[in-house]
């Protein structure tokens, strides 16, 4: 190996490694547990796993039949449209949050129509910060479903479908089961992602804690008036992504 | 006069001290150059370009990087290193906790006063009078944060006037606190009167009363880190000379 691939290589590693190294060792251990029972900790944890998961549960509920359309259904400007609903995993997600204000706000395209119809408001509030998430993380949940579609053998649905099994059961009984590890995978990345959002979050919905300031918001407030509290805060996060990607790592990293 | 005289005389002994600062060309005040990066308060954001616009013209040598944002913000991206040669705060605590890290040059000096206003949508909707149709239940208040100088003085006049209200979201400056009501997402916040003349037609501003009004105050200070001391010096004299308090004065501020 030639040294100096060895040395940029090297450079590149310590380059990923040092923020971690940073955090692990400037984390006050000895009142880590003190800072995560804080009531404020504790609330943004709380309303974190409450957000994080309803927009995964949002993302399953449209994700996956928008992800068997895709896989399935040939139509004109398919690709155009596939392309338009995974913007969000490039699009800067303050610009997402705008972009959500402009549709879902209260002069909004929709947001008026559903303020002045149904006396219905969406920035500042915990369904606010649940779309923000859904809108971020959502593709990656379409993408992964979709991609395990596409490569599972269709044989098995031609055969139910032969043996006189309905559309429907179909779908609920063979196909669901074989995408099992594709959808579970799609689910584990949106969620993390829902977790780890702030820019679409901040901006559509707000800060209030308990109702729209997550784990992510916190963070970055905390830094200004307890720093120490959001290292801990930032260290609950890192563990949870490295609980993520070792969950995953059989499917993007082999069998390393 | 004797201000600008005493400020090209305090420059003339700085520019004969300082090595890095180049000597003064034959009679005309401009012995400064340099790049100056100013941490400010959102709410200087506008007065601040034009007071930098005017001292560049008086000493073209002298550049400005402004960095605005929400005044804890500043000073704990100042406590984490980030270069700034002057700060410009929009409270005295905030002040007061950069003295205590120890990382001001010398004593801060108020330069200006503020007052605040509500500020509400044009034509004001939803009859917002005074500090306590702020508390009613079909109004949505929003607030900058706890830490931020304007959310503290917000506070404060809401007690005063003996209001009980929750902010539907705490904003990381004043700034945003504007735009949210702007975009019509929020019924009203209180904001500094410099903040609803710079908005122009965008919003309307409802004056509180003097025995409820806060009178927020602006102090700023050379750091000590800045390998600029001279120039940042020479600005914070410009802030508070004649010139400079006409300046802020077209914008909304009050004498120091």
């Amino acid at each position: 190996m030639p040294v100096f691939i060895g040395l940029l290589a090297a450079m590149g590693a310590v380059f990923f490694l040092l923020p971690l190294a940073g955090l692990v060792v400037r984390t006050p251990w000895a009142d880590a547990l003190a800072e995560l029972a804080a009531p404020e900790t504790l609330e943004a944890l709380r309303l974190s796993l409450v957000a994080s998961f309803s927009a995964t549960a949002l993302a399953l509920l449209m994700g996956v039949p928008l992800a068997w359309v895709y896989a399935r259904i040939e139509f004109p400007g398919r690709s155009l449209l596939r392309a338009l609903t995974t913007l969000p995993m490039v699009l800067p997600p303050v610009v997402g949050g705008i972009a959500l204000l402009l549709a879902f706000g209260r002069r909004g395209l929709v947001g008026g129509w559903l303020d002045s119809s149904f006396g219905i408001t969406l920035p500042f509030t915990t369904a606010g910060a649940v779309m923000a998430e859904t809108f971020v993380a959502m593709p990656f949940l379409v993408l992964t479903v979709e991609a395990g579609l596409r490569t599972m053998d269709r044989r098995y649905e031609e055969a139910a479908r032969t043996l006189g099994a309905g559309r429907w059961t179909v779908f609920s009984r063979v196909t669901m089961p074989l995408i099992a590890p594709s959808l579970v995978a799609g689910a584990v990345l949106c969620w993390a992602r829902a977790l780890g959002e702030f820019g679409a979050t901040i901006t559509f919905a707000g800060n209030f804690p308990g109702v729209t300031q997550t784990m992510p918001l916190a963070v970055y407030l905390l830094l200004e008036t307890n720093p120490e509290a959001s290292f801990v805060l930032s260290l609950v996060l890192l563990c949870v992504s490295v609980g993520v990607l070792a969950g995953l790592r059989h499917r993007w990293l082999g069998s390393v | 006069m004797t201000r600008t005289a005493a400020l090209i005389a305090s420059a003339f002994l700085a520019a004969a001290c300082g090595s890095s600062v180049a000597a003064p060309s034959q009679g005309s005040p401009q012995p400064l150059s340099g790049n100056l990066s100013v941490f400010a308060a959102a709410s200087l954001t506008d007065s601040f370009k034009a007071l930098g616009h005017s001292f560049h013209q008086q000493y073209p040598g002298v550049t400005f990087q402004f960095n605005f944002a929400g005044t804890p913000t500043l000073v704990t991206q100042i406590e984490q290193g980030a270069r700034a040669d002057v700060f410009a705060s929009a409270d005295t605590a905030n002040m007061d906790r950069v003295k205590a890290d120890g990382m001001a040059a010398g004593t801060p000096r108020v330069f200006a006063r503020n007052r605040l206003e509500i500020a509400v949508a044009p034509g004001n909707p939803k009859g917002i009078h005074e500090l306590k149709d702020l508390g009613r239940s079909d109004v949505i208040y929003i607030a900058a944060g706890p830490t931020v100088p304007a959310g503290k003085y917000a506070a404060q006049a809401l007690a005063k006037a003996g209001v009980a209200v929750t902010p539907k979201s705490l904003e990381t400056d004043v700034k945003s606190v504007l735009s949210k009501i702007e975009l019509g997402e929020a019924d009203g916040g209180i904001v500094y009167t410099t903040d609803i003349k710079a908005a122009g037609a965008k919003v309307l501003g409802v004056a509180i009363p003097d025995q409820t009004n806060v009178v927020a105050t602006y102090p700023i200070v050379t750091l000590k880190a800045s390998p600029s001391f001279a120039q940042a010096e020479a600005f914070i004299a410009f802030t508070t000379s004649s010139q400079g308090q006409a300046t802020l004065e077209s914008f909304g501020f009050l004498p120091a």
